[in-house]
């Protein structure tokens, strides 16, 4: 293993927490052994995090190891696997972005009805009467370069043949990810109540009810029948799943709003959770062996 | 004129020939293409210079597009935004994965081992990993701040079911699908294909068994499967977004990047079934009443696609595959690239004979 690097020089009081005051941290502190450090070993920061100042190798492993968020990484990893040569970032981003769309996403569920009568007038106002307005916008950009970096995550790890066991499950998962993103899309692409909106989402309405067997205008749906009694009709049948009623309306706003703000992302997260815990699983970062 | 050469250029049938001939110069997908690859030199479109060169083409094209009023009105409509970005951003994460591939590929022609491998050295979480997170994350916050500041999003007329836009247009992620639509039904274009392409990406590990390459950017000891993942990718699904995006007008007629979207333009749709063509051209007897029979020839195609053309592959230009992958696996291989095969092929059928639908029952929906 080529990974002692002992670089464990500084390891003195590491138990206690930043052994050498001042001497290499403090180049910059003209006056005294600086503010930021007293508070830095204050009684309410040690309380939160416990390992101190990360000065020494042991520290910086264990503030990652006690960190709930940082441990979703292991405590090392190969040089070749953090540059950005190789991971171009982009899953990290993509898990970035999704989070910036949550928090914008819930900052506009203050103001959005998903009413047809409501819709259109809240847009409008988001952008003109609420501070900050534009939240809207982040979401929207946001929401589209979601779906180009999660496109592009899956298009490094095929590159990479990151693939290839043990890592096909993920890979799975990963697909699975993507299709649910672009659904996430595709769901709120209806939510503004323009025109844009709703003539998007009935191109693909329509595509719903040539579904082979479950849509009443697909091939086969007309086989689904006890004598003149049709299973498969257009008051039931996957487009009137989709859209809660045979055409776009009140039913579907509040469908596809439910769908986007709670149903997709509930079970988006439950898929990166697994996602996450199998990269680590699966024997970390792929890498040549 | 040159704007005009473009938009004849841009005619689907042409452009899509271009790009499928070229497309297996650049990704040869077998050693005979490979060395032609290499004896052409176009493995130097992976160098900096090579880089450099083909995006400068590309700026400049976009740039002298952008002086054109009916280019500048597709490219920087709101939501297409997204889609000019990708113009640039795939193929930049082209060049640069492939040219990290080259790189890789070169070493071990000389027996060294890959880039990747030289950096094996462990490192730190924290800090090394945090600090790259760290500036990757606010480089991107800082990205959509500025686009959303400058950058309004789109927000039409109250939606009004009565008034349909023309053209009215999914969201742009899906507009390669939107485009199957004109060469298949909605249930194989929409609901199909689509599944058949999720199922296709899930299945690419336990298909492609060859072992070699993982874990580095590389291309020869891949050339089949990154070559074949590459064609669906790059051609079939940022080619047909592009082409839905900024080629396709009003009731969804092709209109060159440079041509204006004239409402009224008539385009000759004369399409005409298989069945038509073998009982009204080739026999004149007019179609039969009986449905099977007269979809009979339709059917037998369709159904020699999928049962002799794999077993006749098996035996000749997959023959090796076959052998490596077993029965299974090669079945299913071999059906997910058929499907995949199935839209060009109808694309050039329907652009050399206007051939509408293969089977044709209106009847009960099922048109392929």
């Amino acid at each position: 293993m080529a990974d002692t690097e002992t670089r464990s020089a500084g390891r003195g009081g590491s138990a206690r927490g930043g052994g050498a005051r001042g001497g290499r941290g403090g180049s910059n502190g003209s006056k005294g052994p600086n503010v930021l450090q007293q508070l830095a070993e204050s009684q309410v920061i040690k309380s939160i995090f416990r390992t101190g100042i990360p000065r020494s190798r042991r520290q910086r492993m264990m503030g990652v190891l006690n960190n709930v968020f940082l441990h979703l990484h292991p405590v090392r990893l190969p040089k070749h696997a953090v540059k950005v040569k190789y991971t171009w970032c982009m899953g990290g981003l993509s898990f970035f972005i999704f989070l910036v769309l949550t928090i914008t996403g819930i900052l506009l569920m203050f103001y959005y009805r998903p009413t047809v009568e409501a819709a259109y007038g809240d847009i409008i106002d988001i952008g003109s009467q609420v501070p900050l307005g534009i939240m809207r916008e982040i979401h929207r950009w946001g929401a589209h370069l979601m779906v180009i970096t999660v496109w592009l995550h899956m298009f490094r790890v095929f590159m990479t043949g990151s693939y290839k066991p043990p890592r096909e499950f993920n890979w799975a998962i990963g697909v699975l990810l993507l299709t649910l993103t672009m659904f996430l899309s595709y769901t709120g692409y209806l939510l503004p109540w323009d025109q844009l909106a709703i003539w998007a989402v009935t191109v693909g309405a329509n595509m719903a009810r040539a579904a082979p067997f479950l849509g009443h205008e697909g091939p086969g749906a007309s086989l689904l029948s006890i004598g003149d009694v049709n299973f498969v009709h257009a008051g039931a049948d996957a487009k009137f799943a989709l859209l809660g009623g045979r055409f776009l309306g009140e039913a579907t706003l509040l469908r596809f709003y439910v769908l986007h703000c709670i149903g997709v992302p509930f079970i988006v997260m439950i898929l990166m959770i697994v996602h996450f815990w199998r990269i680590r699983k699966d024997g970390g970062i792929s890498g040549p062996t | 004129m040159l704007k005009q050469f473009f938009n004849w250029v841009s005619n689907p049938a042409i452009l899509f020939s271009i790009f499928i001939v070229v497309f297996f110069f650049i990704f040869p997908p077998g050693e005979k293409m490979y060395r032609l690859h290499r004896r052409l030199k176009l493995d130097k479109l992976w160098t900096p210079v090579g880089g450099i060169v083909f995006f400068s083409l590309l700026a400049i094209f976009f740039l002298w597009g952008i002086t054109d009023e009916n280019f500048r009105l597709i490219v920087f409509k709101p939501d297409n935004i997204p889609i000019t970005a990708l113009l640039f951003l795939v193929p930049f994460f082209l060049w640069y994965s492939m040219k990290q591939a080259r790189d890789n590929d070169l070493r071990a022609e000389k027996g060294e081992p890959p880039h990747e491998a030289l950096d094996n050295e462990k490192v730190l979480v924290w800090p090394d990993l945090v600090y790259v997170e760290f500036i990757c994350l606010i480089l991107s916050m800082a990205l959509m701040i500025v686009w959303s500041l400058f950058l309004k999003a789109p927000l039409e007329e109250p939606a009004n079911p009565t008034v349909s836009p023309n053209p009215s247009k999914a969201p742009w992620y899906f507009l390669g699908l939107q485009e199957m639509l004109v060469y298949y039904d909605p249930w194989l274009a929409g609901v199909v294909l689509p599944t058949l392409i999720i199922v296709g990406l899930v299945a690419i590990p336990y298909m492609d068994i060859n072992a070699g390459g993982q874990g580095f950017y590389s291309f020869r000891p891949r050339m089949k499967s990154i070559s074949i993942f590459l064609f669906g990718f790059v051609v079939m699904w940022i080619f047909l977004i592009l082409v839905g995006t900024f080629l396709r007008g009003p009731n969804w007629n092709f209109f060159g990047p440079f041509e204006f979207w004239d409402v009224n333009k008539r385009e000759v749709l004369n399409n005409v079934n298989l069945s038509e063509y073998v009982y009204i051209f080739l026999l004149r007897t007019g179609l039969p009443k009986n449905i099977l029979v007269r979809e009979l020839f339709g059917i037998l195609l369709i159904l020699g696609y999928f049962a002799i053309v794999p077993g006749l592959l098996a035996q000749t230009v997959f023959k090796r595959l076959f052998q490596r992958l077993g029965v299974v696996r090669y079945s299913f291989f071999i059906v997910l690239l058929l499907m995949g095969l199935a839209l060009p092929i109808k694309m050039y059928t329907r652009w050399l004979f206007n051939l509408k639908y293969i089977v044709s029952i209106p009847e009960y929906f099922l048109n392929v």
